[in-house]
């Protein structure tokens, strides 16, 4: 796995995989959507069922990058490696923007449903923090100028989040069970049939393929930039 | 005295002289516990049912607000190079900064805030919850603080970027510390000062770790 993470490797290798993997998420994207709009409404739930779609995938993929980051993070902290950083870093907008978009789907689907935009369900506060978690991780990442210092107090940060993040979501799970709430909450479609399924899967596929084509062209742009920028020291006087 | 001890005497002297900024801690906590009332109204029972969650948000807000200083002050001055170089190790250094820090802030509003509850209405036994809460709960704020002051010690405005990182981290110690005073307020219980202790005894083992990391690549 090491020898491609050289970056003049790690150009070439992700320049021919980039095409097939930009066609295999817009393929799976339709294939998904048109599955997710043909699929009958649900007796409960009507139409709103298809948010979950969008919903659903985008808060697997929002885990998934914390995670994939924090793993880049080990990686460039234990091997001083440059292009793990450029991966982590790579990955923290991506995860915000699951994130959000997780939330924001969530809220969608909540007003009907639930009759409130915003209810301090477990789930939902636990993915606000993990929002706030990544902004103050991008936040950090841009404040301090030096690259390589920027990049491992990035990567303690994420694995110190890591450490937080299962604690943070037992505790939030913990308050709600101590407020007692609503408990259609939890409901939110007992079982899942199985034409809901597909799409679902479908979707699952093409976000986390989406994330993966996005986050190769993040990483490859932040290797380009990195070449550009000691082009032009290397040039200045 | 061992050095460690020196250490923690220093910083907490430096801490609660003038210009060290406890009290300042102190008294930004009175303030937010004073305004809370003025914004959600006089009512003796809501103020006595939010009591709980209101002083621990305020105790974490004023514990964040002398934590920026932790090693930036020691970072622009050159100690810290010393600190680094000693032979004790730089993880000793960060716990005995974080046990100054708490010895400065998180103690003393730990006991101010038996004082700001009678504000609230909260009866005596949930007020001994409180207080045990903050005892057991703020060594987390510090300790976990002490990582995002370390991370932000070369950023000028670092100040600004800490809340930021280290606020969400800490919303186990406001859930669990809060809901160990409702706890006692509803003549249950739930385990939650169990839990927060776990929580806060985790943070001080874990942070000195991960804040000498953050001081050492900030100094390399």
């Amino acid at each position: 796995m090491f020898a491609y993470a050289n970056p003049k490797k790690f150009m070439e290798l992700s320049g021919t995989i980039l095409p097939w993997l930009s066609g295999a998420t817009i393929l799976a994207l339709a294939a998904g959507l048109v599955l997710g709009f043909r699929t009958p409404p649900d007796y409960q739930q009507g139409d709103t069922v298809r948010i979950m779609f969008l919903h659903v995938p985008a808060a697997w993929t929002a885990m998934m990058a914390y995670g994939l980051m924090a793993l880049a993070s080990v990686i460039g902290l234990v091997n001083r490696h440059p292009l793990a950083d450029a991966a982590a870093k790579a990955a923290a907008p991506l995860g915000a923007v699951f994130t959000a978009l997780g939330l924001v789907t969530g809220s969608l689907w909540g007003k009907p449903m639930w009759g409130a935009w915003w209810v301090w369900d477990g789930r939902l506060t636990s993915f606000l923090l993990l929002l706030l978690i990544y902004l103050g991780y991008i936040a950090l990442g841009s404040a301090i100028e030096d690259e390589t210092r920027a990049a491992r107090a990035s990567a303690i940060l994420a694995i110190v989040g890591a450490v937080n993040l299962p604690i943070i979501e037992f505790s939030v799970d913990w308050w709600r069970t101590l407020h007692q709430g609503e408990s259609i909450l939890r409901s939110g479609g007992p079982l899942i049939a199985p034409v809901f399924l597909w799409p679902l899967f479908l979707m699952a596929i093409a976000f986390t393929l989406l994330f993966f084509t996005l986050w190769i062209v993040r990483i490859r742009t932040e290797i380009l930039r990195r070449r550009a920028r000691s082009l032009m020291l290397s040039e200045s006087p | 005295m061992t050095p460690f001890f020196a250490l923690l005497k220093r910083d907490t002297s430096l801490a609660v002289r003038a210009g060290g900024g406890a009290a300042l801690a102190l008294a930004f906590f009175a303030c937010v516990v004073t305004l809370v009332p003025l914004g959600v109204g006089p009512d003796l029972k809501l103020l006595a049912r939010i009591a709980g969650g209101v002083l621990w948000v305020a105790a974490v807000l004023a514990a964040l607000l002398s934590l920026d200083r932790l090693f930036q002050a020691d970072y622009e001055d050159g100690s810290l190079d010393l600190l680094a170089l000693a032979p004790m190790s730089l993880e000793a250094s960060a716990f005995a900064k974080i046990a100054a820090h708490w010895l400065a802030t998180g103690l003393p509003l730990t006991l101010l805030s038996a004082l700001l509850a009678v504000l609230y209405n909260l009866p005596v036994a949930p007020t001994g919850a409180l207080v045990l809460s903050l005892l057991v709960g703020t060594p987390a704020v510090s300790a976990i603080g002490a990582i995002g002051a370390a991370l932000t010690l070369s950023i000028r405005r670092g100040g600004l970027i800490l809340p930021l990182i280290v606020l969400p981290l800490l919303a186990p110690a406001v859930i669990f510390g809060s809901g160990a005073v409702l706890a006692v307020l509803d003549a249950m219980s739930n385990g939650a000062m169990l839990l927060l202790a776990a929580f806060s005894l985790l943070a001080v083992v874990l942070s000195p770790f991960a804040a000498a990391a953050s001081v050492r690549l900030n100094l390399g």
